[in-house]
């Protein structure tokens, strides 16, 4: 099984460059690792969540979106630097995403709610949230005040633009800071617990309403943080910006193993790697599809994904 | 200083509420198929619009495309429709109900994606015509034997409509009592009892699965007929959600509260077309976004059960 897949890999591998080119699938290369890192600022919290309060939170994409729209606030209609309009945002979205779990999630699950009921309150969270922000900003495609045009050549051909290398520097950096966390602190070790099985971290004595805040707070920064550089990146973005990502967040989150959250790093990541790659077999437009495939074949191939246990699928 | 006003004169127009009246049939048929999936079955279909997408476009390209009689290409359709729901199906529902509603929201954005992308088969963008030449000359030949005048020309479509919803109705709640049905809440209840007794319940989730699909290829075909013109935009997982609003309001596992959810959340909404406030018609398309937001989830905190439902078919499922 393993050999097989190992074989297909490097099947797709030569395909790849027989069809791209070594510059062309390098170039695909470096775009991917860009858009997979964001995928996998923004699948991380998706994860946790789910893993520790088995809820599928639909609304978590329109996080990104009010990241990037928080952002813009500050950044373009207040004129702040955008660093600092970056901070506001993360801050606002970590907030909101505390605040729900305060005055929604943590009443509700008091209230026994069952999994439907989350779920559809979710999906309700995730409308108002993101046509609120249509209703006061409007359909027109926004731009934060980044540079799009001016790029660096390195390695003889490749490029990358100004504002995507310091999105994806950025983004790198905190991925690193994340695993350390998640690795080293005693905090981040209560989430992954939590997210592994809650009522074995609660039996050990982990005080399990305060670490699921800080899950809620974890999962809305870096949301609004992906949001921000994803709007960077791309350039412009509009109000439905976040529900097309969590798309991809999905399949990075299944192909990860649901509720791991080193798995929806590197489920990000080569989510963000495969879609680019197509690119040079098939037409960019069928990017996001090609996310939905894997999606699609890893459930029925390995449904537990990289990391997730059998005995939850 | 403005004030909130509602046009009278717009509700009293006939045609106003012709294009209701088909459009409360159109997505009660939708909701229909999702009542069997989550209250009688307890399986996740996030992807109903899918189903709806398939039926509709399938049965234009058998018709514009491949040259199908209309009358063919309805039963092709919906054929197509169960195909994709047993394809879909069979990896997915032996997994947790989670899995199987992400799988079925990518899937109903990926039937989206290829409707926008494949020019050649769906006409992308651009949309599809003349897929409704057939019907058109039935709907006038009803119009003249009804003695209707020239602007109810949509009364043959709304009669269609309500006749189709009442026959799938009296099917599916006939469906819901039978055995069959039964078995069907138990496979929610129990998954494990259900094997305990010697039967697939995996089977049964399958079936469910594609009746679903079949009801939801009825409602894609209406929906072509109503909007003559199919384009991707009809088909956003939105259509999927505001369905999942009628299913609530009306009450979980009661295939009545579908139709009295439907009217209830379609009112609503085109209610607020005849708002007289001082926004643009993206605000006011937004402000009908955020009421079915606010619907889900006050009715989830509030009342789970619904308006029919009974409320331990809510909390149950884990």
């Amino acid at each position: 099984m393993r050999y097989r897949a190992v074989a297909m890999g490097l099947a797709a591998a030569v395909a790849l460059v027989l069809v791209g080119g070594v510059g062309g699938v390098a170039q695909a290369t470096v775009n991917g690792l860009t858009s997979g890192a964001i995928f996998a600022l923004g699948a991380v919290g998706l994860s946790l969540v789910y893993g520790s309060l088995r809820l599928i939170n639909f609304a978590h994409g329109d996080f990104l979106t009010f990241g990037a729209y928080a952002a813009f606030l500050a950044n373009v209609t207040l004129g702040l630097p955008l660093v600092t309009a970056a901070l506001v945002a993360l801050a606002a979205t970590g907030l909101v995403s505390v605040g729900m779990e305060l005055g929604m999630w943590r009443p509700m699950r008091a209230r026994g709610a069952g999994a439907l009921q989350l779920i559809l309150m979710a999906i309700g969270l995730a409308f108002v949230v993101r046509y609120s922000i249509a209703f006061v900003a409007g359909p027109q495609p926004r731009r934060l005040e980044v540079d799009v045009t001016s790029s660096y050549g390195f390695l003889g051909g490749l490029r990358i633009g100004q504002t995507e290398l310091w999105v994806t520097l950025i983004a790198f950096a905190v991925l690193a800071g994340v695993v350390v966390l998640l690795r080293s602190s005693r905090l981040g070790k209560q989430m992954r617990a939590l997210s592994d099985d809650l009522d074995l971290a609660e039996t050990t004595g982990v005080d399990t309403g305060r670490v699921i805040l800080v899950i809620w707070a974890f999962a809305g920064v870096l949301a609004g943080l992906a949001g921000v550089l994803y709007a960077s990146a791309l350039g412009s973005f509009d109000p439905n910006v976040g529900f097309i990502i969590l798309l991809s967040l999905f399949a990075a989150v299944i192909l990860g193993g649901m509720g791991s959250a080193y798995g929806a790093l590197l489920g990000g990541l080569t989510i963000g790697l495969v879609q680019e790659w197509s690119t040079l077999l098939i037409d960019g437009r069928w990017k996001l599809v090609i996310g939905f495939a894997v999606l699609v074949v890893v459930l029925t191939l390995r449904p537990e994904g990289f990391f997730g246990s059998r005995r939850r699928v | 200083m403005t004030t909130l006003a509602v046009s009278l004169s717009a509700f009293g127009r006939p045609e106003f509420w012709i294009g209701v009246g088909i459009l409360v049939a159109i997505y009660a048929i939708l909701t229909l198929g999702l009542q069997l999936n989550i209250g009688y079955t307890g399986i996740y279909n996030f992807g109903q619009v899918g189903f709806m997408a398939i039926g509709a476009y399938a049965m234009a390209i058998l018709v514009v495309e491949a040259g199908w009689s209309f009358w063919l290409a309805l039963p092709g359709a919906t054929l197509v429709a169960v195909a994709f729901a047993v394809l879909l199906g069979l990896p997915t529902l032996r997994l947790r109900t989670h899995y199987f509603a992400i799988a079925t929201i990518a899937f109903a954005e990926i039937v989206r994606y290829v409707a926008q992308n494949a020019d050649g088969l769906t006409g992308g963008s651009q949309g599809m015509l003349g897929f409704e030449i057939t019907w058109q000359t039935i709907a006038a030949s009803l119009q003249d034997q009804l003695g209707l005048a020239p602007q109810l020309s949509l009364v043959p479509l709304l009669i269609v409509a309500w006749v189709t919803l009442a026959v799938l109705f009296a099917v599916l709640l006939a469906l819901g009592r039978s055995p069959w049905g039964r078995m069907l809440r138990a496979v929610r209840e129990d998954e494990d009892a259900v094997r305990a007794l010697g039967k697939n319940a995996y089977a049964y989730k399958l079936q469910s699965f594609a009746v679903a699909g079949a009801v939801g290829a009825v409602s894609g075909y209406l929906l072509a007929l109503y909007l003559s013109f199919l384009s991707p935009e009809a088909f956003l997982a939105s259509v999927t959600f505001i369905s999942f609003a009628m299913l609530i309001v009306g009450g979980l596992g009661s295939f009545p509260g579908v139709v009295l959810g439907a009217v209830i959340v379609q009112v609503v909404l085109e209610g607020t077309r005849y708002l007289q406030l001082p926004l643009t018609d993206f605000q006011v398309a937004s402000l009908r976004y955020i009421l079915i937001g606010l619907i889900l989830i006050l009715v989830m905190a509030l009342r789970p059960q619904g308006i029919l439902g009974r409320r331990e078919e809510m909390v149950l499922g884990g």
